[in-house]
């Protein structure tokens, strides 16, 4: 979509800093997501991703540099984590309203387009790891929002469940054309289903098209052997069948025999 | 007042109705914040506020002012200290409310034992004093209590959402740093109100066991306020007739059968239904 990316930005950090204890945690990092422009930040642990993505929604202060967001630009935000105190008893549905005033349609559509329909009366403490980050998904899309900003969405989900998590992520860009920032440790997993990729270590060690990135020295260098390994664990790991959400079995056949173009 | 004959022919007393009144009355408001003290987890944050109830009540006697007023002044200004200590990272949280929760507490009885001109009955301020209620006190229960309602309806959605995840109420435009100091003074105001009932020391039980209690049997939110609210009017009930035909303290009894409610409730069996 190269007409979209010339389009003005939804949201742009100028020479965002901020620090922690006198250390800078994120230091003078730019960045545009533009719309039906995936963005993934990777990076490794404790590298400010979080941190970045939460400056840029105003959930901390930064010491230096700017947020522009675009006047009247609507975010939908999906938190790394979400642990609802037990004694609170909630179930999808209401959960989901929290977010918006959805009508009974609504919720049931948003929850089909992130593929957990079944789950609008289970309570919220009872969802798995891949429904609860699906459901957060939903809330986030009953917004309508220009913006999807992601923080880790696979966190918790297992390998198979990642990747169908960006797949999904894909598709809803297709559909609703929105922008997507969203954070990851793994690159080669987001590869296919992301348009740029900032690799940050505090400041932006590199950024651009996906396999220009994995290919670049200061990535490898910050990622080493890890990058290395992660990248052969897609690599050989043959996707010939799925399973869905009642872990059945599903074949297919061998759609993605081609694998993925690594340089 | 006249004398009010009830079940059975046990006469209830002028001043037993308006300890029943006073009782529903705090019940009403309890249930429903008890419910967001539970789900936020800040029992030992209220546990705190109430504590410092005490040195509310003396620095209202000592200006000469309503105690019920001296009560929501004080725990404003804890509540506001513990906002701005919070951010200290040398401290844990749980430290600072330790620390506060019984400091302020002994600052409270220290105060009290210098006032030699005004006799302060302390135990009624600890653990209650429900059968000495004024027509005054009725007022403030059910007047601002209503008002807390209202503004608790108001709010409910923002504050519901910021108790299941705060950041993303706020990307979503929960004015966050409002709805907490609103709810804060709510909690204050219940505080100062339920004192007279339970006293100090027991203020929290009111706000915690009847939404634990109904917990078990409750599917949405508010649902459980609603229950909570429930729960609260029969440990007042119970307690109150136990008080009475027994000879026991008023506020310790609504509170062991608010315990007995939760811990009956609790058996296996009672609420198959909990999810």
């Amino acid at each position: 979509m190269p007409d979209r990316l010339q389009t003005s930005p939804l949201i742009r950090a100028k020479n965002l800093s901020v620090n922690r204890g006198g250390q800078p945690v994120v230091d003078k990092v730019n960045l545009v997501v533009r719309p039906g422009e995936i963005v993934t930040i990777v990076g490794p642990n404790g590298a400010g991703k979080s941190t970045l993505i939460r400056a840029l929604l105003r959930l901390v202060e930064f010491e230096d540099g700017l947020v522009e967001r675009e006047p009247g630009v609507v975010i939908g935000y999906v938190p790394q984590k979400l642990e609802i105190d037990l004694t609170l008893p909630i179930d999808v549905q209401r959960f989901l309203r929290l977010g918006a005033q959805s009508s009974e349609s609504d919720m049931r559509l948003a929850l089909e387009e992130v593929g957990v329909a079944s789950t609008v009366k289970t309570p919220m403490q009872g969802l798995s790891g891949g429904e609860m980050r699906r459901v957060l998904l939903a809330r986030a899309l009953l917004r309508d929002p220009d913006l999807l900003v992601l923080d880790e969405p696979t966190a918790g989900v297992d390998f198979v469940g990642q990747a169908e998590l960006y797949d999904l992520i894909r598709s809803i860009r297709d559909r609703r054309g929105c922008g997507v920032l969203l954070v990851s440790h793994n690159l080669h997993l987001v590869m296919a289903a992301t348009d740029r990729v900032l690799c940050l270590n505090h400041h932006v060690c590199c950024e651009g098209k996906p396999d220009a990135v994995s290919r670049n020295p200061a990535y490898l260098e910050l990622f080493g052997s890890e990058a290395v390994a992660s990248a052969m664990a897609v690599y050989t790991h043959q996707h010939d069948h799925e399973h869905d959400l009642t872990g059945a079995t599903v074949e297919h056949l061998h759609k993605n025999q081609s694998g993925h173009g690594h340089g | 007042m006249g004398d009010i004959s009830l079940l059975g022919g046990i006469t209830l007393d002028g001043f037993l109705v308006m300890a029943f009144a006073a009782g529903l009355g705090v019940s009403l408001v309890a249930g429903p914040l008890g419910c967001f003290v539970v789900w936020r987890r800040m029992s030992y944050f209220g546990a705190t506020l109430s504590h410092s109830g005490l040195l509310g009540v003396a620095i209202g006697l000592i200006f000469g002012i309503s105690p019920l007023i001296g009560v929501v002044a004080i725990c404003i200004a804890i509540a506001a200290c513990l906002f701005v200590m919070e951010r200290d990272p040398r401290f844990s949280a749980d430290t600072i409310l330790g620390i506060l929760a019984h400091g302020i507490l002994a600052v409270g009885l220290v105060v009290i034992a210098f006032m030699d001109n005004v006799r302060v009955d302390l135990m009624g301020y600890l653990f209650g004093d429900i059968l000495a209620v004024s027509t005054n006190d009725l007022i403030w229960i059910f007047g601002g209590g209503a008002s807390c309602l209202l503004l608790l309806a108001l709010i409910w959605r923002g504050l519901l959402s910021m108790s299941v995840h705060e950041e993303l109420a706020r990307v979503e435009g929960v004015p966050v740093g409002a709805m907490r100091l609103i709810f804060m003074l709510m909690i204050a105001f219940v505080i100062a109100i339920t004192m007279k009932i339970v006293g100090i020391m027991l203020i929290v039980s009111m706000l915690i066991i009847p939404p634990a209690t109904a917990r078990r049997f409750a599917h949405t939110p508010e649902q459980m306020a609603f229950y909570a609210v429930l729960v609260g009017f029969l440990s007042v009930g119970g307690g109150l007739t136990i008080s009475s035909t027994l000879d026991t303290p008023a506020g310790p009894s609504i509170v062991v059968v608010s315990m007995i409610l939760f811990f009956a409730t609790a058996m296996p069996g009672v609420a198959q239904r909990q999810s």
